[in-house]
């Protein structure tokens, strides 16, 4: 409240004759957005690792699914070998005489396609059973909210695991255990925001004009609501991605036809103890910037996006 | 206060009783274990009678009957692979993951607490802003990534500290441990520090911001003013200031490292019962998988009820929002 008419953006439209000079909410997010210099460099990280990994086919020297071009004669090759194929293995070879940054590479496609379909899924979900939760309130909400804190007050790793034992290996499965493992910190972040604006008035006004329910709920409370959402989002990502290397790598996640950025790490395993670092090392090194990427932009978009600091 | 234990202790059962309904039937509706048992040559009838020793014919309501029968009869089964009562082999391996887990978590205050402290006194210097950078980088790492390297490093490249297993043990009033002698502190060494990394981190930003908050308090202020030294406001005013939130945090969090320590036994090669599950879900193995759930969800029940309990005569004010509620 304490900032004046003219740089509210709720009041701007309603000034009359505005100036050509007014942001949309997205533009003046970006602007507080790219004040942080470390939030930045993790953006450019970020959209670099999904680039590569998208245009992976073309950079890389070999595709690895590719059996054909794949020579066992050059397994376990230290980086920056030269192999039967022809090319330099930059990172060296894995156990079976795949180049590990083309392995690579199309394993942080798997890994990101996992984490970022089970978080959206995740995210529609949970977002549309809080805010039904809120809406409805009553018994409904007591329940829903009872089976949040129970599977909250376990640890997700224990959750996922139960699940992929009951469920099996698979990249379907591992989504839907991961699906599972997320959906009720949306449900509980999106309750708690959309209880606040249950209350407000143009929630009053859209009733007093008759609007149905759904509408209410999904045209004018749910837009108000996103905003947290956004932060789980991202942190939740960065979770899925590390808990699906992490099933994975204990033999639970993917299976090796998938070989994910987990997979790769556990196959280098057993070579670990015989010097042969690189197998796991490097796996190991783009999981961690990809990580280390997204948390950065997601603690830079909860600062922006936290009324309470901005200035 | 009592009535308010009784009802937290109801809750505490009713989601007990809840988990075991959904790790029932959730674990039993997975492909049939009876194919990992058997070998290719039986013949039908071989395989109906290995079915039928273990319960595997009847429908699945009656096998829950039974399950929730022998419950209550502290007999979760038997172990399909090994032939053993499920619940003896879990509780036989759970000695050494509370050993690990309880390493861990020192490890954890007795290195998180003293950086947190410090990066909250002096919120501006550079070795602060390093900590809370390494915090952040704690956070993002993968567990099982960093013991592999802890391995490579320690392992393979100095040679200093063994890689796996849990090295000789002593047994003190019947329970084993490793922690008597020196060769077990180098066995634990690293799995320990490799299951606290999050621990630490988590610790710093707990004690970051407890102190950051203590140290604006009038109390901390006053105490200043009387001309107090400064090592004795950071001993009494804020240690004991923070330690409450610290202990309640901790101790919920005991809980999430003994599930994580299925990640760490795994990679270090440790005995405990996290390593078991995993060998359990790899060969459909439920009733070690049921009573593995079992026996962490009590224990997770039994700390968080503690907890609140603690914390409630602790701090007043839980109690009587409690009460209004």
């Amino acid at each position: 409240m304490s900032s004046s008419p003219g740089q509210s953006l709720s009041t701007a439209p309603t000034q009359g004759p505005v100036s050509a000079r007014v942001e949309t909410p997205f533009q003046r997010f970006a602007a507080a957005f790219l004040e942080d210099r470390v939030a930045v460099a993790g953006l450019a990280l970020l959209a670099f690792i999904i680039l590569s990994s998208l245009i992976a086919p073309w950079i890389t020297p070999q595709n690895p699914y590719d059996l054909t071009r794949v020579d066992l004669l050059d397994s376990r090759m230290p980086p920056g070998s030269q192999t039967m194929e022809g090319f330099t293995a930059w990172l060296g070879t894995d156990g079976v005489g795949r180049d590990l940054y083309s392995g690579i590479l199309y394993g942080l496609r798997i890994s990101l396609v996992v984490g970022v379909v089970s978080g959206l899924i995740a995210a529609t979900l949970g977002m549309s059973i809080g805010l039904i939760s809120a809406y409805v309130g009553g018994k409904l909400d007591t329940f829903i909210m009872r089976l949040v804190d129970l599977q909250l007050s376990l640890p997700s790793i224990l959750v996922a695991l139960i699940l992929v034992a009951a469920l099996g290996k698979g990249v379907d499965k591992i989504i839907i255990a991961l699906i599972v493992v997320q959906w009720a910190y949306y449900a509980r972040t999106v309750r708690g925001t959309a209880l606040v604006e249950r209350n407000k008035e143009y929630v009053d006004a859209a009733r007093a004009l008759g609007l149905s329910k759904s509408r209410i709920i999904f045209r004018h409370i749910l837009p108000n609501c996103l905003a947290p959402v956004i932060v789980v989002l991202t942190v939740q990502t960065a979770h899925a991605i590390s808990l699906e290397a992490t099933l994975s790598f204990l033999g639970v996640g993917l299976p090796q036809t998938e070989p994910s950025l987990g997979v790769l790490i556990a196959n280098g395993f057993q070579y670990m103890l015989s010097d042969r670092y690189w197998i796991s090392f490097f796996p190991g090194v783009a999981l961690l910037l990809t990580i280390v990427a997204i948390n950065l932009v997601g603690d830079r978009i909860r600062d922006v996006l936290n009324p309470r600091l901005e200035k | 206060m009592l009535s308010y234990f009784f009802r937290r202790f109801g809750q505490a059962i009713f989601v007990i009783l809840a988990m075991i309904v959904l790790v029932f039937f959730g674990v039993n509706v997975v492909g049939d274990p009876i194919w990992m048992l058997i070998s290719p040559e039986m013949d039908q009838q071989a395989i109906a009678a290995t079915a039928a020793a273990l319960g595997l014919d009847k429908p699945i309501g009656e096998q829950f009957f039974f399950f929730i029968k022998g419950l209550f009869q502290g007999d979760l089964g038997r172990s399909f692979v090994h032939g053993e009562p499920a619940i003896l082999l879990i509780l036989g391996r759970m000695g050494a993951t509370m050993e690990l887990a309880i390493a861990a978590l020192l490890m954890a205050i007795i290195i998180g607490l003293p950086l947190g402290m410090y990066a909250g006194l002096h919120p501006d210097r550079r070795a602060s802003r390093t900590i809370m950078a390494g915090s952040i980088l704690g956070f993002s790492l993968p567990t099982f990534w960093v013991g592999l390297m802890l391995i490579m490093i320690f392992s393979v490249m100095i040679g200093w500290l063994p890689a796996s297993g849990r090295g000789p043990t002593d047994t003190v009033l019947g329970i084993q441990t490793s922690l008597l002698s020196l060769e077990g502190w180098r066995h634990i060494a690293l799995p320990a520090l490799n299951l606290a990394l999050l621990k630490i981190s988590l610790m710093i930003r707990l004690a970051r911001s407890g102190t950051r908050e203590a140290m604006s308090m009038d109390y901390v202020k006053f105490a200043r003013a009387k001309g107090l030294k400064e090592s004795v406001i950071i001993r009494v005013h804020i240690l004991k200031n923070i330690l409450i939130p610290i202990v309640t945090v901790l101790g919920l969090e005991f809980g999430s490292l003994v599930a994580f320590s299925v990640v760490t036994e795994t990679i270090f090669s440790w005995p405990g019962m996290g390593k078991l599950l995993l060998e359990a879900i790899q060969r459909l193995d439920r009733p070690v998988i049921v009573a593995y759930v079992m026996v962490v969800v009590v224990l997770f029940v039994f700390i968080n009820l503690i907890i609140d309990i603690l914390y409630s005569v602790l701090d007043p004010r839980v109690r009587l929002t409690e009460a209004k509620a």
